[in-house]
C-alpha cells in the first residue's frame, strides 16, 4: 500500500515537473506575450495542481496535507487575477503604442 | 450575520491549519486575532454576499467539476501545440456578450476564462468581455457559451 502511494507520488511530481518544463518551453516558443501567458498558464493551472497533489500524497494525514491544501487553494485564486492584471497592462501598452507612435 | 459567522469560521480554520500549537494560550490568542480582524473588515464592509459567496455553495461541486475537467483538456491542447511549435497557433483576440446580472457571475466568468489554459480575459466590463485566445478554435469554443451558460446556473 504504502508503495503505491509513494510510486503514484513520484508518478505525479513527475508530470508536473514535466508540464513545468513545457510551460517555460511554450513562454521561449511562442511570439508574442499574450501568446507567451497561455504557456504561463499551464504551469499555474495544472502543472502546479499536479506537483502540490503529489506532495499531499506524501504528507498523509496531517498538518502538512492541510497547508498544501490552502497553497493550492491560494494559487488556483489568485493566478487568474494576476494574469488578468497582466493581459490588461499587455493590452493597453499596445493600444497606446499604436495610437501615440503616429503621434510623434 | 451569516456572513460573519462564515468569515469567522474561514479565519478560524486558516488560523488552526496554520498554527499547530495548541496550548490554551495561543489558542486564546487566535480568538483574540480572528475577532479583531473580523472588527477590521467588518470597518472596512466588506463582509457580504461578494467577499463570502455562501449563496453560491450549494450551485459550486457541480460547476467546479465540470471546470476542473475544462482546465484538464485546454492544458492538454495547450502542451500539445507548445511541442508542435507556434505554427499551429492561431492568437487572436475578440469581444463577447457577457450575460450575468451579478458583478460575482460575471468575476467567476472571467476567472474561468483565466484558469483555461488558452483563453484569458484581458478586458471586463458590465456588458462585455475582450478575450485572446491561443487559437481560434479556443474562441469559438468560448463562442458556443457553454461557460456561460453554467454560471449562469450558477448563478440562480
Amino acid at each position: 500500500m504504502n508503495d503505491a502511494i509513494e510510486f503514484l507520488s513520484g508518478a505525479l511530481l513527475l508530470l508536473g515537473s514535466f508540464l513545468i518544463f513545457t510551460g517555460a518551453l511554450g513562454v521561449l516558443r511562442f511570439p508574442d506575450t499574450l501568446s507567451r501567458m497561455h504557456a504561463a498558464g499551464v504551469t499555474e493551472t495544472l502543472a502546479t495542481t499536479l506537483l502540490l497533489m503529489g506532495l499531499m500524497l506524501l504528507a498523509g494525514w496531517s498538518l502538512v496535507l492541510l497547508k498544501l491544501i490552502m497553497i493550492l487553494l491560494f494559487i488556483l485564486f489568485t493566478s487568474p487575477t494576476s494574469s488578468h492584471a497582466l493581459a490588461k497592462a499587455v493590452w493597453r501598452h499596445q493600444e497606446h503604442e499604436t495610437k501615440g507612435g503616429r503621434h510623434d | 450575520m451569516k456572513h460573519t459567522v462564515s468569515i469567522s469560521a474561514l479565519l478560524a480554520t486558516i488560523w488552526l491549519a496554520n498554527s499547530g500549537h495548541y496550548t490554551g494560550l495561543l489558542l486564546s490568542f487566535g480568538v483574540v486575532s480572528v475577532a479583531l480582524v473580523v472588527w477590521v473588515c467588518h470597518r472596512m464592509d466588506v463582509v457580504d454576499h461578494e467577499s463570502q459567496p455562501i449563496h453560491l455553495t450549494r450551485h459550486l461541486p457541480r460547476y467546479y467539476s465540470w471546470l476542473v475537467v475544462q482546465i484538464i483538456i485546454s492544458n492538454i491542447d495547450v502542451v500539445k501545440r507548445i511541442w508542435l511549435g507556434s505554427s499551429t497557433i492561431s492568437p487572436g483576440t475578440r469581444r463577447f456578450p457577457v450575460g450575468q446580472k451579478t458583478d460575482i457571475g460575471r468575476v467567476v466568468y472571467a476567472n474561468s476564462i483565466n484558469l483555461t489554459p488558452g483563453t484569458i480575459s484581458v478586458e471586463l466590463s458590465d456588458s462585455e468581455v475582450l478575450v485572446h485566445g491561443l487559437t481560434q478554435a479556443n474562441l469559438n469554443d468560448l463562442d458556443a457559451g457553454e461557460m456561460s451558460r453554467r454560471v449562469d446556473q450558477l448563478e440562480k
